[in-house]
């Protein structure tokens, strides 16, 4: 497998708006990718269309040695077992608790005994640090531990790729600094490539080796990470930095 | 003005393919021999939530149902005195007829209502998404148990209700009219067939089938957040109540 996620040429449209025109993005085994760029830019739409829950207009998608194109629902299965996916809306089970929800892709893959999945759950809930809300519900929390949730969810079953809509968001700083100290943590243990989109790009950069940019319906700059505040492109700079002014007021969306 | 109308056609044709669509889908899971996974907590939380908590309204209606079918047909058994037919009239109509339809459209209301309300919140809130991201077919696991579960609790309700419904004849025909216990018993036993009972039984699998589909098939196909909620229930309800109206005419033309 050269690659866990690429994807070439792709474009999708919403209703006869170009949301992505020709998006060109790998990502390589193990690595971390963050993807940021301004609101409605269509980042929520690549996690979907990488992990097959929507379908691209043109172009190729790739993930983890499998063509996307021509897929059948049904066909599917297989490779969304092997992705793990936090959704900007949590996308949690309400009809189900905490524990349950954790749980819930352990037990839809099976293979382990109730203890053995009753221990990784209490692990993986400790370590997002719900310990105690096991058996809540989760129109019973805050928005944040919905996420941690979501996290968990996420990284229970250690999936081969994992992708993050927004992991953070509406975290206070310190909360932010030990879940992306978590998800680094799982990184490493598990090896798994890691595709991040979050709009505190000073938090992400911590987290991910590279960041992308996305922005009218492209990828305009790709690099490391650490020196993202002073990418060549002002574009980028501006909207890394903040600046209310500059070339991203005039570039076109 | 006309295009107004081929707008309305268009919308009303796409939302029943999607239906038959969707019916297709829940017999596809339903038949299909390559491991069903029909989640077992999920049908028997729903048979509980949609069958036992209908029982008392169900009863209520019924009870009152019978009665009104007995007031209705009484004058005239008096003013023939055929009160051996008494039982007869008010039975054959609950059974064929106001029984499975009156109780499709309180379950309408209320099961098949709420249905597509949770269905659609969870649509809106991105949980259908969630399940299919887990290589969780939504269809097999939150649809096909929600269709039987409506099916078989309908029919439940539709006996049980017939059974109520008759008592609330005899009731009304015994204290109000004044007819014999006896005289209303004989009317029952030797003038319905139990095909009158099996008539309004395939009427209420009809029902039951047409009531969760459309039901499921709004949840799931809800656009918009909290507004398209409520549209969509109200899209259910009076499709489901059209389609119980259009099924109840041609299975008793075939039926008959």
């Amino acid at each position: 497998m050269s690659v866990a996620l690429r994807l070439t040429g792709v474009h999708k449209s919403f209703g006869g708006h170009a949301v992505l025109r020709g998006i060109e993005l790998a990502l390589a085994p193990g690595k971390r990718l963050g993807l940021i760029g301004p609101a409605a830019a269509g980042k929520s739409v690549i996690c979907k269309l990488a992990c097959g829950l929507d379908t691209a207009d043109q172009g190729e998608i790739e993930v983890l040695g499998e063509a996307l194109a021509h897929r059948s629902e049904s066909s599917l299965g297989g490779l969304r077992r092997r992705i793990g996916m936090l959704f900007q809306s949590y996308a949690l089970f309400d009809f189900l608790t905490v524990a349950q929800n954790v749980a819930f892709p352990l037990e839809q893959r099976g293979g382990l005994s109730a203890d053995a999945m009753a221990t990784k759950v209490a692990d993986r809930v400790r370590a997002v640090g719900l310990h105690g809300s096991e058996q809540k519900l989760t129109s019973e929390l805050s928005g944040g531990m919905k996420k941690r949730v979501g996290i968990a969810r996420a990284t229970v079953a250690d999936p081969e790729l994992v992708i993050y809509d927004e992991p953070t968001a509406g975290l206070d700083p310190v909360t932010t600094q030990k879940i992306y100290d978590l998800l680094a943590a799982d990184q490493a243990r598990t090896g798994a490539s890691v595709l991040a989109v979050s709009s505190d790009v000073v938090a992400l950069a911590r987290f991910v080796d590279e960041i992308a940019f996305l922005h009218a319906g492209v990828i305009r700059y790709r690099g490391p990470a650490a020196t993202i505040a002073d990418a060549p492109d002002p574009l980028v700079r501006q909207f890394v930095r903040g600046e209310l002014t500059g070339p991203l007021d005039e570039a076109p969306t | 003005m006309i295009t107004a109308v081929g707008a309305g056609v268009l919308r009303i044709a796409e939302q029943v393919g999607g239906i038959v669509v969707l019916a297709g889908h829940v017999l596809r899971a339903l038949v299909s021999l390559r491991a069903p996974r029909l989640d077992g907590r999920e049908l028997v939380k729903n048979l509980y939530k949609m069958g036992n908590r209908s029982v008392p309204i169900v009863m209520l209606t019924a009870f009152f149902a019978g009665g009104l079918m007995m007031l209705q047909s009484g004058p005239f058994v008096k003013q023939f005195q055929a009160d051996a037919l008494a039982g007869w009239g008010a039975g054959y109509a609950v059974l064929r007829e106001i029984g499975p339809i009156l109780i499709a459209l309180m379950f309408s209301g209320r099961v098949g209502a709420n249905n597509t309300a949770e269905l659609a919140t969870m649509t809106v809130t991105e949980q259908l998404d969630g399940l299919r991201a887990l290589a969780i077919d939504p269809v097999r696991f939150l649809i096909v148990p929600r269709v039987l579960a409506m099916v078989v609790t309908l029919v439940a309700l539709t006996v049980i209700g017939d059974a109520i419904a008759l008592a609330g004849a005899s009731v009304v025909g015994h204290f109000l009219l004044g007819i014999e216990w006896s005289t209303l018993y004989y009317s029952f036993v030797d003038n319905l067939e139990p095909y009158d009972f099996l008539h309004g039984v395939q009427k209420a699998v009809a029902f039951g089938a047409a009531i969760a589909v459309t039901s499921c098939f709004f949840g799931v196909s809800v656009r918009g957040g909290a507004v398209g909620v409520g549209r969509a229930v109200n899209a259910a309800v009076v499709a489901a109540a059209v389609s119980i109206m259009l099924l109840d005419f041609f299975l008793t033309f075939l039926l008959a």
